[in-house]
């Protein structure tokens, strides 16, 4: 398991400009969803948005602490037409 | 990975249009994520495989590396990576799912 914190901070490491909301789905520090906002996914598939993510968290989710991971993957851009935040 | 497990990887989403890695069966999915992608393929109607991970380790482990992706449930369309759970619902609900399931089952 870890803390909504540390999901954060390791996203952000891989991800320096990113906006990141962690909810824990299960309050067991393991099944997380986040939402993500980063000008490094323009342009890219979702498939590639969410490998940058993995990459980010590799080892949490490798040594199995986060056990379940739920993403939501948006540009900046997106967001501003949207018109949610 | 070792060659004869990349080789059963390689078979398995060459000769079926859509191939579903998931955790249990189509009738009995193991896993939350795995059942989502099983739903939704149930209510497209239309023809998947599927392969439980969970009786495989190899494939377990295999599919993982074969498709740098870390988490299972895993869904191929025509030999090519479509995505996870959450990226098989989210074409769904945006509509790009149904016309490209039609397409490849066309192709």
């Amino acid at each position: 398991m870890i803390s909504p914190d540390q999901v954060e901070s390791m996203i952000k490491t891989g991800l320096p400009d990113a906006k990141v909301a962690v909810q824990d789905l299960t309050g067991g520090g393991d099944h997380y969803q986040v939402a993500i906002v980063s000008s490094a996914f323009e342009g890219l598939s979702l498939v590639k948005r969410h490998q940058l993510v993995y990459q980010a968290v590799n080892s949490a989710m490798s040594s199995e602490a986060i056990h379940a991971l739920s993403l939501e993957t948006n540009t900046p851009s997106e967001v501003a037409m949207s018109g949610a935040d | 990975m070792s060659p004869e497990t990349k080789t059963k990887i390689d078979d398995l989403v060459q000769q079926n249009k859509i191939m579903v890695f998931m955790k249990g069966t189509k009738l009995m999915p193991q896993c939350g994520f795995s059942n989502n992608v099983v739903q939704i393929m149930n209510t497209l109607g239309v023809p998947f495989e599927t392969v439980d991970v969970l009786a495989d380790p190899e494939v377990r482990q295999g599919i993982k590396e074969y498709s740098d992706w870390p988490t299972i449930p895993q869904v191929y369309l025509n030999g090519e990576f479509l995505g996870g759970s959450d990226i098989l619902i989210k074409m769904y609900q945006d509509g790009n799912l149904q016309e490209m399931v039609e397409v490849a089952l066309a192709s």
